[in-house]
């Protein structure tokens, strides 16, 4: 009974992550059936097929292809956007600050459905056709709030007195940003870069209202095998992306944790 | 050596001292940095919320064309319409943003204070599932809650479904097609956005904390209550804020795991936006979710006093 | 302490600081006051005060990181007030240290040669490593050393560039105790040896009369008083230097004689003053505040006064505290002329009587006191418990 009392947390916390863990275990067993009709939905037998051929739907790799480079993009876009502004928010005091907070702010505290439709009306007004471009603009848009917001916080815990020493050990204003600024800016950086490219390259509602009908992007093309019928190759592509993740995390954690010992070595 | 000189505490001068501006320059420089952004978000989020505006009071047909006539009206015949989508929409958003606290608190409390080393490993378990396309997960629950499946059968041997359909969340001895299944899948897709922003304000509190509460004669329960969990409302704030925006406006989990009787405010504005293309009333929904909203959030943060969210 | 200029020879004066009417403003609030002062150059020269006295502003006007209103710096003959600081020959060691996390220390201490676009910067770093002791963790990350060693890696980083003066802002303010009297002995060395001006800002008065050749006080955006440590301590002319350089005990009194001798009542007694000591001009009639510091009293019981020299300053009262400190014993003695005053008495010979309670003489050399204007906030410059930490 103590025992209980005292591990409550634990196990609740346990189970939420079993809760969390369960529908990519699913994913992962399915990618290795052989279904019956075109749905993915009931487990018939074992097959290999799917992985022997991760390809071999129509359109999907194409579509996968396609939203790597439209997460590139708008990664790099946001990025670029996002880290001047979140700069000039940190580090300048200036008029209309309040404003610029609250337009960074607006996009995150509204339903995306709203700025998925907002957009859409802006290109039909306009008599923008919808495709790669529109898209990419939606997905931009989108992520450079969350940018900002990481950047801002690694740049709000750097010490302004780096930039002070460089510039007073001759480092002129390039020099300073290059050397000093940048590099230690970069965690939070790849931050909201990482977070950019998982927002756009997972992103359904925006891409949903703003793509046309030839920008079919990885999401999209799930959305409408789940109307069609859903290939097996779909699980495939979603569990080599969640072991190549876990496999990559794991890896950079092993090599923290031999430079840490070589370095108290 | 010449002795230091204070020649004297300069006195007043009498001439006006001659002021040394900074240079224009250096003053611009927050402008330039902030102008292409700036810029963009006016254009790509300010300007679509004025043409959405426009949008809304306009009348027309897709085949004559759409004008601004300052039709209020479709507000109001939205509304009338749709508001059963509307509620919908917040309930179903406001049980799963509060499932998720609840489920998400102690995974949160558990990474934070007694993982030890495995706190790393849970931290990547909490984050991983991000790396397969939402969209896939959510079909999963297709096969999770599927009417044979072993959950449903496990729920139906304890008689939980009895329960739950008289509450009127399930239908029968199915779960998938049902509010309930609505709700699991919403409150299962951002559940992440609510455990790591818990994690990080519980993190940065000093164990010390816990000390000094259970020495000053506080139970462990009375330390959570007075110490712990207020230390942790920032991280509350910006979780239940970063559930319930996104899933108000939700489509997806009500469109793969539910049916006609569950549909959602964001299932009216896709169909109406994409395939009835009746541009001012979904214009207006938009509008109306929009306000609702961003009032409910304004609201809460006043009541939740943390203003220095972002 | 004279004699360096001799060694560091090639000063003719061209070398020195000037600032000259210089001030800052942020907004309404004047974080300096248009001040004059010349920091002559090799000398070891201390900013003293409490935190947001100006101090720093003032260092960092020098390093150009912070442009002032009014006025102008002079480095020699040259003016830089419009120079950014990375053309400045003037270089800082800042507070924390700032040292750049992303590099190691020798990489760190090389940053500013490798600006200036020198490209064989070893043997001077390694160099430089030598004269700070740290040459086994050239390769070490900061945040890998103790604090002592990245303070000795920030000096480092900032004197091999040979600046004309070095600005050092609260650099030992991070260190314990211990350590921070053992760097400050280092500094010292590193200074004597190195022979450039040092200009340091510090809160600690030990600090900066234990280091600096000359200290100028600074208090709300001025400098209250400038000269050598042992003058300050004498000879303080307004009661905020009286209080913040030490401990004094300061008595309100009225002249009744003034002169080359001023004669005052305080309590009903007379004390005598030394008239070149007093700071205001003395009238008879005015009221002047009465100094002397705590280890210039010597302490006699009531019952012994008769055996006290003539000509001495007395004051009788009652002993309202004692602690005793191992080398010496504080009192705290109330007295008619004033409450609570300080007394140190070294531990020769320790009277048994002189316990709380005991009715005592207070009395000292009148060449000890020193005088000040009496419209002055009398409890300026002492530390209170709210100002510790």
């Amino acid at each position: 009974m103590r025992w209980i009392r005292k591990n409550l947390v634990v196990v609740a916390g346990l189970l939420t992550l079993a809760y969390m863990i369960l529908p990519n275990l699913v994913v992962m067993a399915f990618s290795f059936n052989k279904p019956n009709g075109r749905f993915n939905y009931s487990w018939q037998q074992f097959s290999l097929d799917a992985w022997k051929d991760p390809c071999g739907v129509a359109d999907m790799c194409q579509s996968l292809s396609l939203s790597l480079r439209l997460a590139a993009w708008a990664t790099l876009g946001a990025v670029a956007l996002g880290t001047a502004i979140a700069f000039a928010l940190v580090r300048y005091r200036f008029r209309a600050r309040g404003s610029i907070n609250s337009l960074i702010f607006l996009p995150m505290a509204m339903p995306e459905v709203v700025m998925a439709a907002s957009l859409l009306t802006l290109f039909l007004n306009m008599g923008i056709e919808l495709g790669f471009w529109t898209v990419l603009i939606a997905h931009i848009t989108f992520c450079l709030s969350f940018v900002v917001t990481a950047v801002k916080a690694r740049v709000m815990s750097m010490d302004p007195r780096l930039e002070e020493a460089a510039r007073d050990l001759y480092a002129g204003p390039a020099q300073t940003f290059l050397r000093v600024t940048l590099p230690i800016a970069a965690p939070g950086i790849a931050a909201g870069g990482l977070l950019a490219f998982a927002l756009s390259f997972d992103d359904f509602i925006i891409t949903n209202f703003n793509a046309g009908p030839s920008t079919v992007t990885f999401p999209m093309f799930v959305w409408g095998s789940a109307q069609r019928g859903t290939p097996v190759q779909i699980n495939v592509i979603g569990t080599a992306m969640f072991v190549l993740a876990v496999l990559v995390v794991m890896a950079g954690q092993i090599i923290t944790n031999r430079r840490k010992k070589t370095a108290t070595a | 050596m010449s002795a230091p000189v204070l020649t004297k505490e300069a006195p007043e001068p009498v001439e006006e001292p001659v002021l040394r501006k900074p240079a224009t320059r250096k003053r611009l420089v927050p402008y330039w940095l902030l102008l292409p952004g700036i810029v963009w978000l006016l254009v790509f989020f300010a300007l679509p919320l004025v043409y959405q505006a426009s949008t809304s009071v306009q009348t027309g047909s897709l085949e004559a064309g759409f004008e601004v006539t300052w039709h209020f009206p479709t507000y109001w015949e939205a509304l009338q319409e749709y508001w059963p989508q509307f509620v919908r929409s917040l309930l179903y958003a406001g049980t799963a943003t509060v499932l998720c606290l609840l489920l998400g608190y102690p995974l949160a409390y558990l990474i934070a204070f007694r993982a030890g080393r495995w706190r790393n490993l849970l931290l990547v378990l909490v984050i991983a599932p991000f790396f397969t396309s939402f969209l896939i997960r959510t079909l999963a629950w297709k096969t999770i809650l599927a009417d044979d499946s072993l959950v449903v059968d496990a729920l139906n041997a304890l008689h939980v479904l009895d329960v739950t359909s008289w509450l009127g969340w399930t239908e029968g001895d199915r779960v998938l097609a049902t509010p309930m299944a609505v709700v699991c899948g919403l409150t299962y897709n951002f559940l992440p956005f609510m455990i790591l922003p818990l994690y990080t304000s519980l993190e940065r509190i000093d164990g010390r904390l816990h000390e000094a509460a259970q020495d000053l004669y506080a139970s462990p329960a009375t330390t959570f209550r007075k110490v712990t969990f207020p230390l942790s409302m920032p991280g509350v704030v910006s979780g239940t804020l970063l559930t319930f925006i996104p899933a108000s406006g939700d489509y997806v989990n009500s469109e793969l795991l539910g049916s006609t009787d569950t549909k959602m405010v964001g299932n009216v504005i896709q169909s109406q936006f994409l395939r009835v293309l009746d541009y001012p009333t979904a214009a207006a929904l938009s509008f109306i979710l929009m306000a609702i909203v961003l009032v409910m959030v304004t609201v809460y943060i006043r009541r939740a006093g943390t203003e220095d969210l972002v | 302490m004279t004699d360096k200029t001799a060694h560091t020879g090639k000063n003719t004066g061209g070398g020195d600081v000037r600032l000259t009417g210089i001030s800052k403003a942020y907004g309404s609030f004047t974080a300096v006051h248009p001040l004059d002062l010349t920091v002559p150059q090799g000398s070891f020269f201390a900013l003293l005060g409490a935190s947001g006295c100006g101090k720093t502003t003032t260092l960092r006007m020098i390093a150009g990181l912070e442009d002032p209103s009014t006025g102008t710096v002079f480095l020699g003959d040259t003016d830089v007030t419009d120079l950014p600081p990375y053309k400045r020959p003037v270089n800082t060691v800042f507070q924390s240290y700032a040292l750049f996390p992303h590099m190691d220390i020798s990489e760190n201490i090389a940053f500013g040669l490798r600006r200036r676009g020198i490209k064989s910067v070893k043997k001077q770093v390694d160099e430089m490593l030598e004269l700070v002791q740290l040459g086994d963790k050239a390769r070490h990350k900061p945040h890998q050393l103790s604090g002592g060693q990245q303070q000795r890696v920030a000096v480092a980083r900032a004197l091999i560039n040979h600046p004309q003066v070095l600005l050092l802002d609260e650099p030992l303010g991070a260190l314990d105790l211990k350590l921070r009297r053992q760097m400050q002995l280092e500094l010292k060395r590193i200074q004597t040896e190195v022979g450039i001006t040092f200009v340091h800002v510090t809160h600690d008065q030990e600090e900066a009369m234990t280091m600096a050749d000359q200290v100028a006080v600074m208090n709300g955006g001025r400098v209250e008083q400038l000269g050598a440590p042992a003058d300050l301590y004498e000879n303080p002319r307004t009661t905020f230097v009286a209080n913040f350089l030490g401990t004094s005990n300061l008595i309100e009194a009225e002249v009744l004689e003034a002169g080359s001798d001023v004669l005052v009542t305080a309590g009903g007694g007379k004390l005598r003053v030394p008239g070149d000591r007093c700071t205001p001009a003395v009238r008879a009639g005015g009221r002047l505040l009465v100094g002397v510091r705590p280890e210039k009293i010597s302490l006699t019981h009531a019952d012994d006064a008769g055996a006290i020299a003539d000509g001495r300053n007395r004051v009788t009262g009652r002993i309202a505290d004692s602690s005793f400190i191992g080398v010496s014993t504080q009192y705290v003695v109330n007295s008619p002329a004033g409450a609570e005053l300080q007394v140190y008495e070294q531990n020769i010979e320790r009277d048994a009587r002189l316990v709380p309670g005991a009715e005592v003489v207070l009395h000292w050399n009148p060449a000890h006191t020193f005088g000040l204007d009496a419209d002055q906030d009398i409890d300026a410059g002492v530390e209170s418990v709210e100002d510790a930490g």
